[in-house]
């Protein structure tokens, strides 16, 4: 690709004087730079969303229009799952978003820079350890035959016997808190570093107590952005497929383990479409909540300077 | 719980909080303790799990044993072909455009990386179906039909590690001084800017890195038998091999993030635009 600069006149500054059509010209010869990654960002990533969005509104008989995919994937099981997804994504959001809040706050305040150091790589390592890695490592703790699950056992107490399992929703929600916790404590420290000491000790020379100044500076300032990670928090985990499907080999009917049925040739004749549908449905919901998380972004973006 | 936000700069006396800082530390080491439980239990455990032996005893054999186990190899070596191939395309696509972009075309900044961050909105079992739909069949009979996604998935850690290293450079000045003594744009980006990005260039191969050796979604419902999908496999037949490889995977995924914090410090330490 051509990276030769012009001595003079680079293309962002117009040339005064130059032609309207020329100047139309230059700028598209400048796009032209981008043309090998447009066509591949097409390619890869844009004509396979296409296709999702234009089989969910396909009849896979007759090759029509139809809303009958959407109606099946938000109907019965399809819409059952979707309720999972989203209860199990705001459960592993908040609980996770919570402790790693209180986790960072009392990192941060703490006056010792080798626990911050020690919080923060390890913080790094947890989140970026997801998959069936993890599942593997929950089952050696928590499966049926795990060593806590022994000790609890010889305490007298199998957690088996009273309704809990390693493969429901509640093992799976305690195995992806494994990535929340560590991913809340790296997106909200910066938050915490945002809230300047001046304010708080401005709010103590006039009185406030400490849960004033929580309440009407701390809490305000903070909530953008602890609401915008929880966001990121719940598009992480409506999204993940491959611990679930490790750990329950597709039990938990979650909407991503659904779609993945449909590939995997358990499709009822005349449905070969809903799992589009499905797939259209997610992208609908993880946009939303984008959409949402930018808005927060840039308000939390307002006390970070 | 001491409620004086600490800038890592001394505070001045006065400033210290008044209520008890005794209660205050107290509380936290109690969280600290129970949330780091939660973390070490399970990788003791899994640890525990993997050395113990059918007669209950214990021997660390199962961590020697894995490169020996049925399967290993092929997945292993399919990872590792398809890790070099996804960073190849990605650093290809990457990089000339990201400097394109800062250089020509500051103002599509923001829409180049909106485009890069779209992967993270298409959660990766919905992009296969849509893949696997459109790929024509030569390219569904092969593997490297995942490196050409994985790099698509390593769009956004690809653009920010560049993005990064490039706002720290004085772009235009390198380019221009290149140009003005003679260069083309072939030395200009193999010899001026290649050199300057190196670390923003490895941060960013460790991470694609990472991303294939760990992917399992796309490569299980492509029912290509990646380095992921053996471990789901094979855990059928040993469970104990598979927790210890999971083992081995977060201190690897440890050691490239300790890599990649390594070059970071390094990237602090140069000023920016020396070449």
């Amino acid at each position: 690709m051509a990276v030769s600069a012009p001595e003079r006149a680079p293309v962002d500054h117009p040339i005064d004087g130059g032609s309207a059509p020329s100047r139309v010209l230059d700028g598209l010869k400048a796009l032209s730079g981008l043309a090998p990654f447009a066509v591949y960002a097409f390619l890869f990533l844009g004509l396979p969303v296409i296709a999702i969005v234009v089989g969910a509104f396909t009849d896979p008989a007759t090759g029509d229009f139809t809303l009958g995919n959407l109606q099946i994937a938000a109907s019965g099981i399809y819409l059952q799952g979707y309720v999972t997804s989203i209860e199990l994504s705001v459960v592993t959001a908040v609980i996770p978003g919570i402790i790693g809040l209180v986790v960072a706050y009392a990192v941060q305040s703490s006056r010792s820079s080798a626990l911050r150091r020690v919080v923060s790589t390890a913080s790094g390592v947890f989140a970026n350890f997801g998959g069936v890695q993890l599942a593997f490592l929950f089952i050696a703790s928590l499966g049926s035959s795990g060593l806590v699950v022994g000790w609890l056992k010889a305490l007298g107490f199998d957690p088996y016997n009273h309704g809990f399992s390693l493969y429901t929703f509640v093992g799976i929600a305690i195995v992806y808190m494994y990535f929340q916790i560590p991913l809340m404590i790296l997106v909200i420290t910066p938050a915490l570093e945002g809230l300047k000491p001046a304010w708080r000790e401005a709010a103590d020379n006039l009185g406030a107590s400490a849960w004033q100044y929580w309440r009407m500076v701390g809490g305000p300032v903070l909530m953008p952005s602890f609401l915008g990670s929880v966001l990121l928090l719940f598009g992480g985990a409506f999204s993940a497929y491959a611990t679930t499907q490790a750990l329950t080999s597709g039990s938990l009917a979650i909407t991503p383990i659904q779609i993945g049925a449909f590939l995997n040739g358990n499709v009822l004749s005349g449905q070969e479409n809903v799992g589009k549908a499905l797939g259209f449905g997610m992208i609908v919901i993880i946009a939303v909540v984008m959409v949402f998380y930018s808005v927060l972004q840039r308000r939390a973006s307002k006390w970070l300077r | 719980m001491v409620a004086v936000v600490d800038t890592g700069i001394a505070a001045p006396p006065a400033a210290r909080p008044r209520s008890a800082p005794r209660t205050g530390s107290l509380t936290r080491w109690i969280v600290l303790l129970l949330v780091g439980a939660y973390f070490l239990i399970p990788l003791y455990a899994a640890t525990a799990f993997a050395v113990e032996t059918p007669g209950g005893g214990v021997s660390a054999g199962v961590f020697a044993g894995i490169p020996s186990q049925q399967g290993f190899a092929d997945a292993f070596g399919l990872s590792l072909n398809l890790a070099v191939v996804t960073i190849v395309i990605t650093l290809a696509l990457m990089v000339p455009t990201a400097i394109y972009v800062h250089l020509r075309l500051p103002r599509v900044q923001r829409l180049f990386e909106g485009i890069t961050l779209l992967p993270i909105v298409i959660p990766p079992v919905v992009l296969i179906v849509g893949v696997l739909q459109v790929a024509p069949g030569s390219l569904k009979g092969t593997p490297y039909l995942l490196a050409f996604e994985y790099a698509v998935l390593a769009m956004p850690f690809a653009y920010r590690s560049l993005d990064s290293g490039l706002r720290a450079l004085s772009l235009k000045t390198l380019v221009e001084a290149s140009t003005s003594l003679g260069g083309g744009w072939f030395t200009t980006l193999f010899r001026v800017l290649l050199p300057n990005l190196r670390s923003a260039v490895l941060s960013a191969t460790i991470l694609t890195i990472a991303l294939v050796l760990g992917e399992y979604t796309m490569a299980s419902l492509d029912q290509y038998e990646t380095f992921p999908v053996w471990m789901v496999v094979f855990s059928q037949d040993d469970a104990h091999v598979s927790v210890a490889v999971s083992l081995l995977s977060l201190v690897v995924v440890w050691l490239l993030l300790l890599g990649i914090s390594l070059i970071d410090r390094r990237r602090g330490r140069t000023t920016p635009g020396e070449s």
